[in-house]
């Protein structure tokens, strides 16, 4: 069973976002880059699959600059057998419908049983080129899941979904695109090995032009990015534990209108 | 020179950091507090390959090498020193010199399910009279047919309790010297071998140090790594290799105190201001700054020349001397930075204080590094460089 998994690359959570000069993009000097997290949920998911099955192949995809590559290194050392690359300038200012286009086109090359993506990107948390795929493609899709199981035939997937108060079960016909939830699984660090051997593994690039898609302009563009105002200090009571009690009561009940 | 790391090494820091944030910092006040040996997490590091990192993959390693080895080393002692003890000596004292100096068959048994991760090393050198001078062996090892019979009580051997097996070193040819020690791999379970204590330690106090006693204990002639009298020489190209291990040890032990006393000065307030804002207090953070990077960039100088198969016995006693009393230092400061807070243990930097000495006395002490490094200067192997 082909599984591929779409991944993105994007800013460590632990940084500090600086507006650039335009004014609609994010200064990436600096940055630490990493697999968005939802995406390593999917890829854990993909490589479980895999496992349990004795047999297949998972494969990683990301669009982006030269520097995804890093990204697609680190799955490979988690386990991917092979990458593949969508890196063309004609990308370079991508929204989500062209990123999902781009996509669909190379997992139709691809010919997968199962696409997984992450419920969305930590960077611009649009959370829409998974379903987005599943439309171009004409597959079913299931997002944000919490569990999955697939025939033993592998001709279809049984997803789970938190809802309120329980949990929605969907049997879906492969091939499909389902999207990780946090909670699927805990990623696994990539071994040492698994590092070493990254670099013998095959990361293919791939033009607009392989996958058959001409020049489009992006239908969404960026206005205006802005930082949000400083947080206000924090408030301390003073005085003693039931004064400042009946303080704090008052405070979050007229003040802050929040009881 | 290239002071930047490869994509694998970078991925190695990543993992090995990442793991040891995770599953190492949170238990590592507890485990120093109660001196235990913390088998599961080092069973974690034997499954992520952090135990025979630079040994090839054949034998069970990672195939990595020693700047990576350095990297992760470092990245797994600023979350407890106790577990960089324990996966220095697998790594650089144990499964080193058996890769080098061991047959198939003994690389085979003794090599492979160590640097696997699925059983634990130890190296076995000091004794009660043979410490700095370990040339002053008394343990010996008496050829008897086809066998050797060993007799002799042997101290400080970190994993010593734990290990499935120690490379031990012992006098075949008392009259020879230096010349007539050799070296023995010993499974544990062997007749005539006991572990008969473990310390009670100031530091690294997760990691184990045990006693081993060893009377009429009978290995047979197969057990011998190398040749017989080239026991010393394999002591001594494992511990220069140790070193660059104990001095990323360092590195990792004093950038966790720096990294404390930073957080601290900038919350503390004294006089009105955080303590940050003390011109003493930012002199402090910034010589612990600078002197961690200096010799960060030490220790991985020496790994990159051995990993260029190139001399680096000097370098590797330059980077041990200076992380050891860099340290020491700078975890005093650190201390010092944390006032009487410093001092109680549920601040973390008491920890990294004691842990820290360690650093300057074993893989032979400051002295003999200066003893090692000032030899070198003077035989003329070091004109021009
Ligand atoms: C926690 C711990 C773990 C250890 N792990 C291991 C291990 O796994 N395997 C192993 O084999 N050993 C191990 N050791 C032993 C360690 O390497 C020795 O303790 C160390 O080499 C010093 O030897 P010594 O204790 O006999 O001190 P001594 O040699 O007695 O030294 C005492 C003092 O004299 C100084 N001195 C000695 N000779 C000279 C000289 N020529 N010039 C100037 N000064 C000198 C020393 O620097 C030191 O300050 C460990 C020790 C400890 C405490």
């Amino acid at each position: 069973m082909k599984i591929l998994v779409m991944i993105k690359q994007v800013p460590d959570t632990a940084t500090q976002v600086k507006i650039g000069p335009d004014g609609k993009a994010i200064d990436t000097a600096g940055i630490t880059w990493i697999v968005s997290p939802y995406d390593e949920y999917a890829l854990e998911e993909g490589l479980r699959i895999k496992e349990k099955r004795g047999q297949g192949e998972v494969v990683a995809v990301a669009l982006g600059p030269d520097r995804v590559k890093e990204a697609l290194r680190s799955c490979l050392a988690m386990g991917a057998d092979r990458a593949i690359h969508l890196n063309d300038p004609a990308w370079e200012r991508a929204d989500t419908l062209m990123t999902a286009r781009a996509l669909a086109a190379a997992i139709k090359q691809e010919a997968p049983a199962l696409a997984l993506f992450g419920r969305q990107a930590i960077d611009d948390d649009m959370g829409a080129v998974g379903a987005a795929v599943a439309e171009l493609l004409g597959w079913p899709c299931a997002s944000w899941i919490m569990e999955e199981s697939v025939d033993e035939a592998g001709k279809a997937i049984r997803v789970g979904r938190q809802v309120e108060g329980g949990l929605e079960l969907f049997d879906l016909p492969l091939p499909a695109v389902v999207s990780a939830q946090k909670g699927l699984n805990e990623p696994r660090y990539p071994t040492l090995k698994g590092i070493m051997g990254a670099k013998k593994k095959e990361i293919k690039d791939v033009k607009a032009a392989d996958l058959g898609l001409t020049a489009e302009a992006p239908a969404l563009s960026v206005i205006k990015l802005e930082t949000l105002p400083p947080r206000p200090p924090g408030r301390i009571i003073q005085g003693e534990a039931a004064d400042a009690a009946k303080e704090l009561v008052r405070a979050l009940r007229e003040d802050a209108k929040a009881i | 020179m290239n002071v930047e790391l490869t994509d694998e090494q970078k991925m190695i820091q990543a993992v090995a950091r990442d793991f040891a944030e995770k599953e190492v910092r949170p238990i590592a006040e507890v485990i120093d507090r109660e001196a235990r040996f913390p088998r599961e997490t080092v069973r974690r590091m034997g499954e992520l390959g952090l135990m025979g990192i630079a040994v090839a993959e054949a034998w069970g390693g990672s195939g990595g090498d020693t700047v990576g080895y350095a990297v992760a080393l470092e990245e797994v002692s600023r979350a407890c020193a106790s577990h960089g003890a324990i996966m220095s000596v697998n790594n650089s004292l144990y499964c080193d010199p058996i890769a080098k100096f061991g047959s198939e068959e003994q690389r085979r048994r003794f090599l492979t399910p160590f640097a696997a991760g699925h059983k634990l090393g130890c190296f076995s050198l000091t004794e009660p009279e043979a410490g700095s001078d370990a040339t002053n062996q008394s343990t010996l090892a008496r050829r008897d047919g086809d066998a050797y019979v060993l007799d002799g009580r042997k101290i400080f051997v970190t994993n010593g309790r734990e290990a499935a097996a120690a490379l031990v070193f012992a006098q075949t040819d008392r009259a020879k010297g230096p010349r007539g020690i050799s070296a023995f791999l010993v499974e544990k379970g062997t007749p005539g071998f006991t572990v008969v204590k473990t310390e009670d330690k100031l530091g690294i106090r997760a990691s184990d140090t045990a006693e081993f006693l060893f009377e009429g204990c009978r290995v047979p002639a197969s057990a011998r790594l190398g040749e017989e009298g080239q026991g010393f020489k394999i002591a001594m190209m494992a511990i220069d290799g140790g070193r660059i291990g104990v001095a990323a040890q360092a590195v990792g032990i004093a950038a966790a105190a720096y990294e404390a006393a930073l957080g601290y000065a900038r919350e503390r307030k004294s006089f009105g201001v955080p303590i940050g804002r003390h011109q003493m207090v930012q002199w402090m953070l910034a010589d612990m700054a600078t002197a961690i990077e200096a010799a960060r960039l030490l220790t991985l100088r020496a790994a990159s020349l051995k990993d260029g198969a190139e001399p680096f016995g000097p370098q590797a006693a330059m980077a041990k001397l200076f992380a050891s009393e860099m340290a020491m230092r700078v975890t005093t400061d650190a201390v010092q930075v944390h006032g009487g807070y410093g001092f109680i243990k549920e601040y973390q930097v008491e920890r990294h204080f004691r842990d820290a000495k360690i650093t300057q006395i074993y893989e032979g002490t400051s002295q003999i590094q200066k003893l090692v490094i000032a030899r070198h200067l003077l035989s003329g192997a070091a004109a021009g460089s």
